[in-house]
Formats: structure tokens, C-alpha cells, sequence
């Protein structure tokens, strides 16, 4: 099967407006110009594309909710990529970048935006300053500026960079960052789709990179082509991120509904070195870990079935840990990554993160006291939707999900105190954020 | 000042915008580009092209973690040891890069060539372990790779992916 979204596997120049354009590229966009915005809206509502950012939020609705009748309106694109575990957007954005800007510029005309803000994590420096020469392409071609396609619409499209903070991938902390204020995530309601929410404060959408990639082959093809893939509550294709102990790890565009033995002994060659798999992370490390029993694996990557298997498809980006890893140890790498990223604006994250980080550090270089591990659950439990965004509510899976699964991991450690010690990197604990 | 020497590059970073403030990421890595990190006096020269005080521009600074208050080395080494990059040994690379260096992470070799520092997921987490050289990736590596990357720019001056 050739690619919808990595096309750049199957065309290695695809990337070039030329060979795009050849290649049926920009044609959604022809015919979404063609149509009134609230039809476009309406095609990419029968297609049941979800977010691919995390929250699988239904986009057509998501468009649905702009008021068409706002002077100013805007797109954001979320390419702030920086959950751990997550490489597809940059991938996108490299080798597909035309479909990603076709994208937003379908969304931004069935919304009536009049620019498209590209928000990249700075470490993509390279990638948006070559993002920028394609977009400049694109307006010499007339799919970017004044009156686009000769339909009277225009839109601008500009890339912006960000600066190395995971909390900027948040919607509404990416719009503050965005407008030069702090990160730091905003208040909701008025959510970014109203007045009063978005961008300037005026209505905004805001879609990850891959969910934008998906629009093109909708209006292309239709709807109902692209809900030939996936199941009734997922459709569609989504890009797996394979990373950790696979033998092949790497990006894998299959259809919503693959299983996860399909996805990982199928097409990631496995588990490296014919290891066991002990553990599969699904959402980077924001969501619960699952054990690697048949049942998981059996189960079909939806969004509505890992739910039910107990974790979240997230971002599908997927971690597999072997049979070698102590869970603990995965948690304190974890934790230590919300620790650092926890913007410090909610005070059970910024201080819950802390509290658990010490912990781990405790309980990983063997000195941790009886009760430790209750000690963990209960500071995790307690940080259960308290906070502004979601980060907070990501934090306590670690700790909770390795605790539920993995048990025998942390006792292992009071068992075999002292040898562990110099496995643990002895980096100094630090103060938290923001006080 | 950065207004004179860049007056296109700015005005065109502005006009990017509705309102200058906006416009204080890009200036800072303008900034930090020319002075090699952010200065007090670099720091003024953003502040009075976004409109904006230095403590707010200080505060956006010190939000983000690719802003430098501090002198790095010619070419900063940002390591992934995250998860994914330290299930595929990361943390033994990182040890093994400082030690070669001769540095600890915060340190700048004697040349002023190099300095380091661990840092969260890349986005390059199956081609691990990974590293940015300044904003450049660098990816796929082990010591042997890495040590012929450093005695390369030590011989050119440069670095290319
Ligand atoms: C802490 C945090 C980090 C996030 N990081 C990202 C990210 O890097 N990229 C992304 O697309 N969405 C990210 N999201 C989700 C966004 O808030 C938002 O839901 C998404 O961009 C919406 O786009 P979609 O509907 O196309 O998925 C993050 C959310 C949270 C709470
Ligand atoms: S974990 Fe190292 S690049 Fe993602």
C-alpha cells in the first residue's frame, strides 16, 4: 500500500512543489476553494478524523466551532513535538511539508483565517527556516497570500519558533507563548475556538501536524475513501512512533485498528535481541504503562480500545521496554522529564512532580524507607485534576501506572540495595520550578 | 546594536505579527546569535524592539531552556537522555561524551570549542542516541561517531551534517 501521510517513503522528492503538485498535491485544496467553508467543514466531519495531537478531539467539529462571521480568525499548527517517544511531525515536516501547509490552508479557508501561524520546537530551527523557503514556494504558485486560487480568500503563512519547553505544546500555553508572553497554559472556558481564547483573542484553531496531513487526501478523495481505513470511532491511517527496545524502531503509517502485536512483531522487527517484552508505553510516557500480555497486544490500536485496555493511544507514540528494565527506573527517568517541564503555574504539579521525583531517587539508589511506594501512589493519586492543563494529570501516570503493574519492580529494590546504587545517575536533586 | 545590523531581518520578523511583543522570541535568538548569549545589554536591545521591560524580556528568557544567560562553548552538544534514548543506552553515551571532553555538564573545554549538557527528547527517539550540535541534528550515534564529529570540528572549525 503507498503512503497517505509518509509519502516521502514512497516519493523521495515529494517534498519539492513540483513534484507535489505532480503528484496530485494542492488538488484538496482546489476543490476545497471551490466549495463554500462550511461544506469543506462538513467533508471533514463525515471523515471522523480526530486529533492527532493527543486528545483525538474530532476536527470538523473542532472547525465547527469557529464563528464564521469573526473579521479575524486563525490556524494554529502544533509542531512543538516534544513528548518523548513522538517523531512523526518532524518526519512530516521534513519529507511532506507541502501536505502539512495544504492542510492548514484548507482549514484556515473553511474557517475564513486570514493567517496560519506554524509553532515549531526550537530545536526544529533547521527544519522551519526550510520550511519557510517551501512556503514561499507555495505563494509563487499562488496557494499562499492574496486571493489564493483566484477564490478572493487570503491567507498568510508563517512559521514561528519556540524555545525548548514541553508545556508549549499545550494549546493554550503555545498561544501565550506565541503572542511573547509566558508559556504558561491559560484559564479555559473561553476555549481557543471562541472569542476571547485564541490567538489575539480571537477565535483559533489549533491541529497537530499530522491531524492537517490527513485533511488533503480528504478533499482529494472524499470521506468516504478515507473511512475505508480504521474503525467507525477511529478512521483513518495514524503514523505509530516505534521507539525504545524494538528492533526496528521508527515510524509506521498503518491503519487506526492494527494491533499492537501487528504494529510491534510485524513491522518493528520485534523486540531487539528476541528479548521479552515486559512493558509497552502507548502515548509517550503522559499515559499509563501496560504489561505486554496477550490481551494487550491483541488489542487493536483504537482510541476507544486502549482505553478500555487501560492506558490512552495519545499520540501512538509507542515505548517498548524488555525484559531487562526495572519499572522503577523507567518512572524516575519519567518523572524526571515532568519534573523539568512542570511550568510551575499549578501548585500540585509543581510541587507534586518534586515530591515525586525525590521519591524515586530514593527508592532507585536503594535508600528508600517502607511505605515509600504507598508514599508515591498517595502523592500521585492526590494530583488527580487539579491543575490548569493536562501536564499534571500526565505527571502521576508514571509513578501510578508502574506501581499498579510492576509492583515486584520497586521491591526489588529493597531486595537488592546497594547493588542498584551504581546503575543510578547521580544527578543532584533540584529545587522546584517557579519558587 | 542589533536594530542597525539587522534592520531587515527585524522589521520583517515584526511585520510577521499583529503586535511587536510577539516578535521577542526571534529577536532573542538574534540576540543570542550575535553576543554568543544573552547579555544585559542584549537583553535592553530586545526589550526596545518589542516594546516591552527588560524583566519581562528577562522572564521570557528564563522560561526557555535554549536561552543562554550564560557563555557556552563554540559548539553546545544538547544530549537526549530521556527514556526512549536511555532504553537504547544514552546515559552510558553521555558519560562517555563527557569524559572524552575532558567536561561536566556547565563546562566549556579549554579551546572554547565544546560544552554540554543532557537534555529532554529530541524527536529523534529511533535514532537513538541523539544529539543537537548547536541547532543542527545529529543522530544514530555511538562514542567511536562521536568522537570522529568533535576531532573533525577541531580540525575545520565547522560543523556538517
Ligand atoms: C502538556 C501537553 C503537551 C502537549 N504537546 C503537544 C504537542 O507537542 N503537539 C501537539 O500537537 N499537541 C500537543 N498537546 C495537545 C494540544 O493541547 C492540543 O490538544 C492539540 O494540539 C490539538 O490538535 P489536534 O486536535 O489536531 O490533536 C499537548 C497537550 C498537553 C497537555
Ligand atoms: S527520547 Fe531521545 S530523542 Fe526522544
Amino acid at each position: 500500500m503507498s503512503h497517505i501521510l509518509l509519502r516521502d517513503l514512497d516519493l523521495a522528492d515529494i517534498g519539492k512543489l513540483d513534484v507535489y503538485v505532480a503528484n496530485g498535491g494542492y488538488e484538496g485544496l482546489k476543490k476545497a476553494v471551490a466549495m463554500p467553508p462550511g461544506a469543506v467543514i462538513d467533508v471533514v466531519k463525515a471523515s471522523g478524523l480526530r486529533g492527532r495531537g493527543g486528545a483525538g478531539f474530532p476536527t470538523g467539529v473542532k472547525w465547527g466551532f469557529i464563528p464564521q462571521d469573526n473579521p479575524v480568525n486563525y490556524v494554529v499548527v502544533n509542531a512543538d513535538e516534544s513528548e518523548p517517544g513522538t517523531f512523526k511531525d518532524r518526519q512530516l515536516l521534513t519529507g511532506n511539508p507541502h501536505q502539512v501547509i495544504e492542510g492548514a490552508l484548507i482549514g484556515a479557508y473553511a474557517v475564513r483565517a486570514r493567517a496560519v501561524y506554524i509553532y515549531c520546537r526550537g530545536e526544529f530551527w533547521d527544519l522551519a527556516h526550510r520550511l519557510d523557503a517551501r512556503i514561499e514556494e507555495a505563494r509563487a504558485a499562488g496557494f499562499v497570500g492574496e486571493n489564493i486560487l483566484g477564490s478572493g480568500w487570503s491567507c498568510e503563512v508563517y512559521t514561528h519558533l519556540g524555545a525548548g519547553a514541553y508545556i508549549c505544546g499545550e494549546e493554550s500555553a503555545l498561544l501565550n507563548s506565541l503572542q511573547g508572553l509566558l508559556g504558561q497554559p491559560r484559564l479555559r472556558p473561553p476555549f481557543p475556538a471562541q472569542k476571547g481564547g485564541g490567538l489575539y483573542y480571537e477565535p483559533t484553531v489549533v491541529n497537530n501536524v499530522e491531524t492537517l496531513a490527513n485533511v488533503p487526501y480528504i478533499l482529494a478523495n472524499g470521506a468516504d475513501a478515507y473511512r475505508k481505513f480504521g474503525t467507525e470511532q477511529s478512521p483513518g491511517v495514524k503514523i505509530f512512533c516505534v521507539s525504545g527496545h524494538a528492533e526496528r524502531p521508527g515510524n509506521y503509517e498503518l491503519p487506526l485498528g492494527t494491533t499492537f502485536r501487528e504494529l510491534i512483531y510485524e513491522h518493528a522487527g520485534g523486540v531487539r535481541g528476541g528479548k521479552q517484552l515486559k512493558g509497552i508505553l502507548t502515548a509517550g510516557v503522559s499515559a499509563p504503562i501496560l504489561p505486554a500480555t496477550d490481551a494487550v497486544l491483541d488489542t487493536p490500536l483504537t482510541y476507544e480500545d486502549v482505553l478500555n485496555a487501560g492506558s490512552s493511544l495519545g499520540s501512538a507514540s509507542i515505548i517498548l521496554l524488555d525484559e531487562t528494565v526495572n519499572m522503577a527506573w523507567a518512572a524516575l527517568k519519567m518523572v524526571r522529564f515532568f519534573k523539568h517541564e512542570s511550568c510551575g503555574k499549578c501548585t500540585p504539579c509543581r510541587e507534586g512532580c518534586y515530591w515525586m521525583l525525590q521519591l524515586l531517587e530514593r527508592l532507585n539508589r536503594g535508600g528508600g524507607a517502607p511505605g515509600d511506594v504507598d508514599l508515591l501512589d498517595e502523592v500521585a493519586a492526590q494530583m488527580i485534576g487539579k491543575c490548569l492543563c493536562a501536564l499534571g494529570d500526565f505527571a502521576l501516570n508514571p509513578a501510578r501506572g508502574t506501581i499498579q503493574h510492576f509492583r515486584a519492580d520497586y521491591d526489588a529494590l529493597f531486595e537488592a540495595a546497594g547493588e542498584v546504587e551504581a546503575e543510578v545517575e547521580t544527578e543532584p536533586v533540584s529545587e522546584p520550578v517557579g519558587v | 546594536m542589533l536594530v542597525e545590523k539587522y534592520k531587515d531581518r527585524i522589521e520583517k520578523t515584526l511585520g510577521k505579527y499583529p503586535d511587536k511583543r510577539s516578535a521577542v522570541m526571534p529577536v532573542l535568538y538574534m540576540a543570542q546569535q550575535e553576543y554568543g548569549h544573552l547579555t544585559p545589554q542584549a537583553m535592553q536591545e530586545v526589550a526596545d524592539i518589542c516594546e516591552m521591560s527588560v524583566t519581562q524580556v528577562k522572564s521570557i528568557a528564563g522560561f526557555y531552556t535554549m536561552y543562554f544567560e550564560k557563555p557556552k562553548g563554540k559548539f553546545h552538544l544538547q544530549v537526549c537522555t530521556d527514556l526512549p534514548c536511555a532504553l537504547r543506552g544514552a546515559d552510558h553515551f553521555y558519560a562517555a561524551l563527557k569524559a572524552y571532553l575532558g567536561i561536566d555538564e556547565g563546562e566549556v573545554t579549554g579551546d572554547g570549542l565544546f560544552s554540554v549538557e543532557h537534555v529532554m527528547c529530541l524527536a529523534a527517539c529511533d535514532q537513538a542516541p541523539a544529539m543537537q550540535i548547536n541547532f543542527s541534528y545529529c543522530t544514530g550515534l555511538d562514542i567511536e561517531k562521536a568522537k570522529a564529529i568533535i576531532e573533525a570540528i577541531r580540525t575545520t572549525g565547522e560543523y556538517k551534517p
